[in-house]
């Protein structure tokens, strides 16, 4: 597990070290991300306790956002001022993202041959 | 006695392990009472962990900041997981191939709306200028969101609480109004799932399937880079 998880942490500070170089208007973590898969496609395949540890990190992931998401607390005056338009817009394009963006890809999947699963 | 215990609070109340342990503790109560609802989604475990803390902190007085010195070890880890995301990516390499190019089509469909939709409304309720601004990058991953927000004059923390307020809501209904619509494709679930609410829809996602949970890290990725381009564009237009 812990070979795993520094090669975690080295595709994350590989990413952080390339956003700040380049400029890039992306988080270092996405661009480690892609440094990851690049790396998978070379070699090839997952190795098992890569798949492992990943398994452990996803079965908790929910439990990652909460110290941002309590962050909420500290606007709370501004989202109670101007709550409804607020609640509405977010509620609303949520839906309306998620029902369009699925559809539509649900559409162009299933007509560009219909072999998905 | 008392004078003990007041001074076992100002210990503890400012060494980060209260935080830390809160943190923890909120989350494993959460998820009990989630399993022992039956998972109902109205119990989510991480919107019941966030009230039980934030009440916490509002009865003991502990600022917010107080809390995060604790937790930000916690929150640290969000970094490497969201590299991990390759991996359930990396397994779905033959849709990947054939599917590209719908793929980006739909992610630049989804952020338009997802922003523009978001800007929209609060136009015509009558939101001020600041809760507009802020929100248009609110679908975006925080990092990139406040980012964006900089860049445009909203106000960067005003921001990430639109990106945290549209990924509970996602979390909480995605999979409710998803249904409704009828879409059934594990990768139109996932992708749909990422591009209206980041990395917090994506957690959702993976809860269905790693197939769903790999378009929603895909989504994570292009749904910041084309609002980091797009948004600065359009305002620009509309100025």
């Amino acid at each position: 597990m812990l070979p795993y998880i520094t090669v975690l942490l080295l595709c994350q500070l590989a990413g952080e070290v390339l956003v700040r170089l380049s400029g890039l208007p992306l988080p270092g973590p996405v661009v480690g991300m892609v440094i990851l898969f690049a790396g998978l496609v070379i070699r090839g395949r997952v190795p098992d306790g890569l798949e492992q540890t990943v398994k452990g990190i996803f079965a908790n992931f929910a439990l990652l956002f909460i110290p941002a998401c309590v962050g909420v607390m500290v606007h709370l005056e501004v989202i109670a001022a101007e709550a409804l338009p607020i609640a509405l817009a977010v509620l609303g394009s949520t839906a309306a993202t998620l029902v369009i963006s699925g559809r539509l890809m649900q559409f162009l999947m299933r007509s560009k041959g219909g072999d998905t699963p | 006695m008392s004078q003990d215990f007041a001074g076992l609070w100002v210990y503890l109340s400012t060494s980060p392990l209260l935080g830390l342990t809160s943190t923890l503790l909120a989350y494993q109560v959460a998820v009990w009472l989630f399993e022992k609802s039956g998972r109902t989604p109205l119990l989510n475990p991480m919107v019941v962990s966030v009230f039980m803390i934030v009440a916490f902190l509002m009865a003991t007085g502990t600022p917010y900041r107080t809390y995060f010195d604790g937790a930000q070890f916690v929150h640290f880890l969000l970094g490497p997981a969201t590299v991990a995301l390759a991996v359930p990516l990396y397994n779905q390499l033959p849709i990947l191939r054939r599917a590209w190019p719908v793929i980006l089509l739909v992610v630049l469909v989804g952020a338009l709306i997802a922003g523009g939709g978001a800007v929209l409304i609060a136009w015509v309720l009558g939101g001020s200028e600041k809760v507009m601004l802020s929100l248009a990058a609110k679908s975006v991953t925080t990092p990139i969101a406040m980012g964006i927000a900089e860049r445009v004059g909203g106000i960067p923390s005003l921001t990430a609480v639109m990106v945290l307020l549209t990924g509970i809501s996602g979390s909480m209904a995605g999979a409710w109004i998803l249904d409704l619509a009828r879409v059934r494709d594990q990768a139109a679930r996932g992708l749909a799932l990422g591009i209206a609410a980041h990395g917090i829809g994506t957690v959702r996602a993976l809860q269905m399937s790693e197939k769903a949970g790999a378009f929603g890290g895909l989504a994570i990725g292009l749904t910041g880079l084309f609002t980091a381009v797009l948004v600065p564009l359009i305002l620009g237009l509309l100025r």
